[in-house]
C-alpha cells in the first residue's frame, strides 16, 4: 500500500533577530539599507597576538530582557541571542497576545541549529578548570547545540519536533528548509526555526585565523568585509542569531496572520571534495541552486535576487558567482545578487537565519540591501552585486546560499505572498 | 556563627538569583526556593568552595534547607 502525501504551503509570519547591525529586525533592516557596517576592532579579550583583530561584536544586548537572571548563567551567550531573537519572532507573529491551545501546542515545534555551539563555556571552564568537583553540573546544557532549541520549546511550551542541526555555515538555511518539511508533509503545524552562534573568543578567532579564512584588514574594521572586491582577504566574524515563525499558510491565513513571504523552495548538496575547499566551479553550489529551484518548481529565470553567501574568501567568492553563471545562464547578467556580510559579517551558524530574513524583507518590500566596500569589483565576480548603495526588486521569488566547511550547501526559494 | 549563617544565604541568594531577605534557615530549596536537581548540586559545590569541605554525596543528599547546610557547615568546618 502506498501513501499519498499531500504538500503543504509553508509561509513566514514572524521574523527576530540579534546581530551587530542591529537587536531587532526594523533597525538591522534600515541599517543594511543604509550600507552600516557593524564590524568594529574586538573588545572581548586581549587580541594583540592574534593576526585577525576584528569581528562583528553584538553591542547593547541586555539579556535580563528575554531571560531570567538565574536562568542566564546556565546557557552559554549563543543561547542568550537565541532566545533574544525567539522573543521578537515570536512576537511578531502575535503569539503573545494569544493563548495556544494544547493541542497547537503539541504540533508546534522548535528548530534552531548552531554551527559551533557554546565554544565561549568550553573555553571558560577548561580555562578555570580546578577538578571533577568543581565541574558545573550545569556546564553541558549550557554549551550543546540542541539547547537553543531545548530552552525556546520550555519557554513557549513548544511540544511538537524539537531538533537542532549543526552544518557549519549552512546550518540557518538548512534549519529553516528542514523545519519547512515538516510543516509541508505534515508533521508540524508551526516550526520556530533559525540558527544562532557567538564564537568571538580566544579559541574561535584563534582557530578560524589558523586556517587563514579571516580578513586582517585590522585598521579599517569597516571596510575589512569586501564580498566581490579584488581586495577581499577573507572573511569577517561576526555572532547572533536569526529565527523565524514558519506556519502552515491556511492556518496563518485562518488567524489573519501577517504573512512576509512563503518557503517556496529548498535544496541541499554535499560538495564531497575538500573539508574547507569549496568544489571546483562551485559544482555543491550549482546542484544545490538547482535543487531549490526545482523542489520550487520554477525556472531559474523567476528568481530576481540572490543573497549571496558570499563570504569575502577570494575563492569562495568567486566559485560562487561562477555557480549562479551555470546555473542562471543568460539571465546572470540580469539578476541582482549581493552579500550583506560585508556589512554584518559573517554569522556562522546564524548567517542563514539573518540572511533568510534578509531575503524575506526583499522580497516583501522590492528593496535590495547593498554590498558594501566594493571599490574595484573583481572581473571574476563579474555579477550585478547591487555595489555599495541599496537597490530595487521587481520579482515574485528570492533566493538565500549557505555553504558550510564540510561541504555542506543548503539554498533557500522564498516567494512573494 | 552568625557569620557561616549569613554566608550560606549570600550564596543561595547568588546562585537562585533571590533577595537575601527572601531566604530563611528554614528555606527548603526546592519546595520554597524554586531550585531543581542541578541547583542543588551547584548550591553544595558552591559551599563546599567557600567553606572548604568536601562533602560527601551521601550526605549531600541530606542537606535540603538553608539549615540543614549550617548544620552540617558548624559541625565540619575547619578552624
Amino acid at each position: 500500500m502506498t501513501r499519498t502525501v499531500q504538500r503543504r504551503r509553508v509561509v513566514i509570519t514572524g521574523m527576530g533577530t540579534i546581530n551587530p547591525c542591529g537587536l531587532t529586525v526594523p533597525e538591522t533592516w534600515d541599517n543594511l539599507l543604509a550600507g552600516k557596517s557593524g564590524i568594529s576592532t574586538i573588545e572581548r579579550f586581549d587580541i594583540t597576538d592574534f593576526a585577525c583583530k576584528i569581528a562583528g561584536q553584538v553591542k547593547g544586548f541586555n539579556p535580563d530582557l528575554f531571560i531570567e537572571k538565574k536562568e542566564q548563567k546556565k546557557m552559554d551567550i549563543f543561547i542568550h541571542y537565541a532566545l533574544g531573537a525567539a522573543h521578537e519572532a515570536w512576537a511578531d507573529a502575535g503569539f503573545d497576545q494569544v493563548q495556544l491551545t494544547k493541542a497547537e501546542r503539541e504540533v508546534f515545534g522548535v528548530y534552531i541549529g548552531s554551527g559551533i555551539g557554546g565554544l565561549s563555556t568550553i573555553w571558560d571552564e577548561a580555562n578555570g578548570y580546578r577538578g571533577p568537583r568543581r565541574t558545573s553540573p550545569f556546564f553541558i546544557p549550557s554549551l550543546i547545540v540542541n539547547l537553543a532549541s531545548g530552552q525556546a520549546s520550555i519557554k513557549y511550551g513548544l511540544q511538537g519536533p524539537n531538533s537542532a542541526v549543526a552544518t557549519a555555515c549552512a546550518t540557518g538555511a538548512h534549519a529553516i528548509g528542514d523545519a519547512a518539511r515538516l510543516i509541508a508533509f505534515g508533521y508540524a503545524d508551526r516550526m520556530m526555526a533559525g540558527g544562532s552562534d557567538s564564537v568571538i573568543n580566544q579559541l574561535g578567532v584563534g582557530g578560524f585565523a589558523a586556517m587563514r579564512a579571516l580578513s586582517t584588514r585590522n585598521d579599517e574594521p569597516e571596510r575589512a568585509s569586501r564580498p566581490f572586491d579584488v581586495d577581499r582577504d577573507g572573511f569577517v566574524m561576526a555572532e547572533g542569531a536569526g529565527i523565524v515563525i514558519l506556519e502552515e499558510y491556511e492556518l496563518a491565513k485562518a488567524r489573519g496572520a501577517k504573512i512576509y513571504a512563503e518557503v517556496a523552495g529548498y535544496g541541499m548538496s554535499g560538495d564531497a571534495n575538500h573539508i574547507t575547499t569549496p568544489a571546483p566551479e562551485g559544482e555543491g553550489g550549482q546542484r544545490v541552486m538547482r535543487a531549490a529551484i526545482k523542489d520550487a518548481d520554477i525556472a531559474p529565470e523567476e528568481v530576481g535576487y540572490v543573497n549571496m553567501h558570499g563570504t569575502s574568501t577570494p575563492v569562495g567568492d568567486k566559485l560562487e558567482c561562477m555557480a549562479i553563471r551555470k546555473v542562471f545562464g543568460d539571465h546572470a547578467n540580469r539578476i541582482k545578487v549581493s552579500s550583506t556580510k560585508s556589512m554584518h559579517g559573517h554569522l556562522l551558524g546564524a548567517a542563514g537565519g539573518l540572511e533568510t530574513i534578509v531575503a524575506v524583507k526583499a522580497v516583501q518590500t522590492g528593496k535590495i540591501p547593498p554590498t558594501i566596500n566594493v571599490d574595484h569589483q573583481d572581473p571574476e565576480c563579474d555579477l550585478d552585486v547591487t555595489a555599495n548603495v541599496a537597490g530595487t526588486l521587481d520579482s515574485e521569488y528570492v533566493m538565500n546560499n549557505g555553504f558550510g566547511f564540510g561541504g555542506t550547501n543548503g539554498c533557500l526559494i522564498l516567494r512573494k505572498v | 556563627m552568625a557569620d557561616v549563617r549569613k554566608k550560606v544565604i549570600a550564596i543561595i541568594a547568588e546562585q537562585l538569583a533571590k533577595p537575601e531577605d527572601s531566604i530563611s534557615e528554614s528555606s527548603h530549596f526546592v519546595d520554597d526556593l524554586g531550585a531543581d536537581s542541578l541547583d542543588t548540586v551547584e548550591i553544595i559545590m558552591a559551599i563546599e568552595e567557600a567553606f572548604s569541605l568536601e562533602i560527601p554525596e551521601s550526605e549531600q543528599e541530606k542537606i535540603r534547607t538553608v539549615g540543614d547546610a549550617i548544620t552540617y557547615i558548624e559541625k565540619h568546618a575547619k578552624g
